[in-house]
């Protein structure tokens, strides 16, 4: 089976955000595998493990991200591939990143391509499916169970909360929902191993795109941070009156209720 | 510049979502002056037309089949594409929820388009039609235009005002006849786990529980005080990865963001992975035995106590405040 996984680096949202110039500041943040994409690595290396075969994980970024590919696979991928877009792509959106990507898949026969649902910063969801239906396959989003039977396919979808059972064949593009699985950390065998594994980067030269083909349909006008919230007000007293108080606060001053 | 919008409404359980009715201000406000229409797509949808309309929509159009009784990426974006084809709009808006997260990127990318996802607000600035959002899990925000293709949006539940519903108002229901054929993905089963009645996302009220419920009987008291108020129940992490409740419910980075007017933390540290799902509630509410609790910097209103003893007395005196009201 000839698994892909779409992997985002992000910034770790756990991180403050403060702003400089008009972009989030990345000075001394952390980043991370975006944490549905990790979810989407585990789901993949469960599979090929299962059904044999290989996992390649993708991503458009820039060489920092060189990083992220290591840690995918030194969770247990097989291959990496990093599409460096960083002396081509200045403002870049989710057509472009959906471009690239299906521009690169479209020749490899996926069987299984995994993406996770959104990418915890932008918050968009949109690359995963743009690039199913680029390369004209069915795609599932937000699942929290896949089983393969050899090119069949069930699947668990999260709606809102509630659970959709659905059958689909393969080739087959899915996002990850929290819930899919555990991801497993890096063993120190496992690290060692990925610094031997194939990690091949690209440029836009090398899947025959221009800038001009990949060029943002949209564009961020300001980035700001929002205004920032007064501590609020701790009720004191006898807990009754306090929860007479409340009650009253959100009625009459807050009218909430 | 008056544009041509379509709005796509979304059916629960027989009724039009609210976020339809968001989603028709919405438009409005990007059509300019131009005209809106609503989209509905079912097996029998027509009687809800009138309501679309009602709500603000100029006119709607319909697709009815039995294969799009329920949503299929597949089976909606071929209604949809015979739709467009049809009235020739200039943008579509959506709800962010789970069927508009899974079928907007898809029809952008089908027309080349650009999309805005998860849209806080939008307004008209000179000549430039600007959406506001969310990024960074509600820590930052962006203001984003369209510079090429149709206008693609979706709209996150609960915070763009519906216009008020004008009961008087009428305007056509038309029917569009499209063959939907292969459907590349058969839904077997749905299994309805989610909280009767109210929607996490839309839900005007959330009473969430923590670590601090102590056990999956733990919320009942939260349940009792969401049933009061016609909210819906929520959960951290924490409370999620000790098995109290389902994954479903959880609220946070990892999970789902909301924006209700009013949400009670009961039992909630207030980790930062958790105020990234709710801190742009309108009101916040934290219970929590510890005063020291990062829950409190973020809530408007505040008691530190054990959440088994106040979560009963707040039922109490809420139900006496609505059966007085």
């Amino acid at each position: 089976m000839n698994i892909y996984v779409l992997m985002k680096r992000t910034f770790d949202t756990e991180e403050k955000i403060t702003i400089s110039g008009g972009k989030i500041n990345e000075d001394g943040a952390e980043f991370i595998i975006n944490p549905y994409d990790e979810y989407a690595i585990e789901e993949a290396i469960q599979v090929r493990d299962a059904n044999g075969g290989e996992v390649t994980v993708v991503s458009v970024g820039t060489e920092e991200s060189e990083k992220q590919l290591r840690t995918a696979l030194a969770m247990g991928a097989d291959k990496a591939v990093l599409i460096n877009t960083e002396d081509d792509v200045e403002n870049g959106d989710q057509f472009t990143t959906s471009k690239i990507l299906a521009e690169f898949l479209k020749d490899k026969d996926a069987d299984l391509i995994i993406g996770g649902n959104v990418a915890i910063d932008g918050g968009s969801g949109q690359v995963a499916p743009r690039v199913a239906e680029l390369l004209d396959i069915p795609y599932i989003t937000t699942i929290t169970k896949l089983d393969i039977d050899g090119t069949n396919a069930t699947i668990v979808r999260d709606v809102e909360g509630d659970s959709e059972v659905i059958e689909a064949s393969l080739p087959l593009l899915v996002t990850a929902q929290q819930g899919l699985n555990e991801p497993r950390y890096p063993s120190l065998p496992g690290i060692m191993k990925a610094k031997k594994k194939p990690l091949d980067e690209l440029e836009l030269d090398d899947l025959d795109l221009d800038e001009d083909d990949v060029e943002a349909k949209t564009k961020t006008i300001e980035i700001y941070l929002p205004p920032k919230k007064e501590a609020g007000k701790v009720l004191e007293g006898e807990l009754g009156d306090q929860v007479k108080e409340l009650v009253s606060l959100l009625h009459n001053e807050a009218k909430v209720v | 510049m008056a544009r041509k919008l379509l709005v796509l409404g979304e059916v629960r359980e027989g009724s039009l979502r609210n976020v339809t009715f968001e989603a028709v201000a919405a438009a409005k406000t990007a059509a300019n002056g131009g005209e809106v229409v609503g989209v509905l797509f079912g097996e029998s949808v027509s009687a809800l037309g009138a309501e679309f309309v009602q709500y603000g929509a100029d006119r709607v159009v319909t697709v009815e089949n039995e294969k799009l009784k329920q949503y299929t990426s597949d089976g909606y974006a071929q209604a949809l594409l015979a739709v467009i084809d049809q009235e020739s709009p200039e943008g579509i808006i959506f709800g962010h929820t789970a069927l508009g997260k899974d079928l907007a990127p898809r029809i952008a990318a089908k027309l080349q388009s650009g999309l805005i996802s998860d849209v806080t607000g939008l307004e008209e600035e000179g000549e430039n039609l600007v959406f506001t959002r969310p990024i960074y899990s509600g820590k930052a925000f962006e203001k984003k235009i369209v510079i090429d293709g149709l206008i693609f949006a979706t709209i996150r539940p609960n915070n763009i005002a519906p216009l008020e519903k004008d009961e008087a108002k009428t305007g056509d229901v038309s029917s569009l006849s499209v063959d939907i054929k292969d459907l590349r993905q058969i839904i077997k089963e749905v299994v309805r786990k989610a909280t009767e009645g109210v929607d996490l996302s839309e839900a005007k009220v959330i009473v969430a529980g923590g670590r601090g419920v102590k056990s999956e009987e733990g919320f009942e008291p939260l349940k009792e005080l969401s049933d009061v108020l016609g909210g819906a129940i929520g959960a951290s992490r924490g409370a999620c990865d000790a098995d109290y409740c389902d994954y479903s419910l959880q609220i946070g980075q990892t999970g789902k963001v909301v924006t209700p007017d009013l949400y009670i933390a009961c039992g909630i540290s207030g980790a930062i992975q958790h105020l990234a799902g709710m801190s742009n509630s309108k009101v916040i509410v934290a219970i929590n035995k510890d005063p020291e609790a990062n829950i409190f910097k973020v809530a408007d209103y505040g008691i530190v106590g054990d959440l088994f003893e106040v979560l009963p007395m707040l039922t109490a005196e809420f139900k006496q405040l609505l059966v007085n009201a």
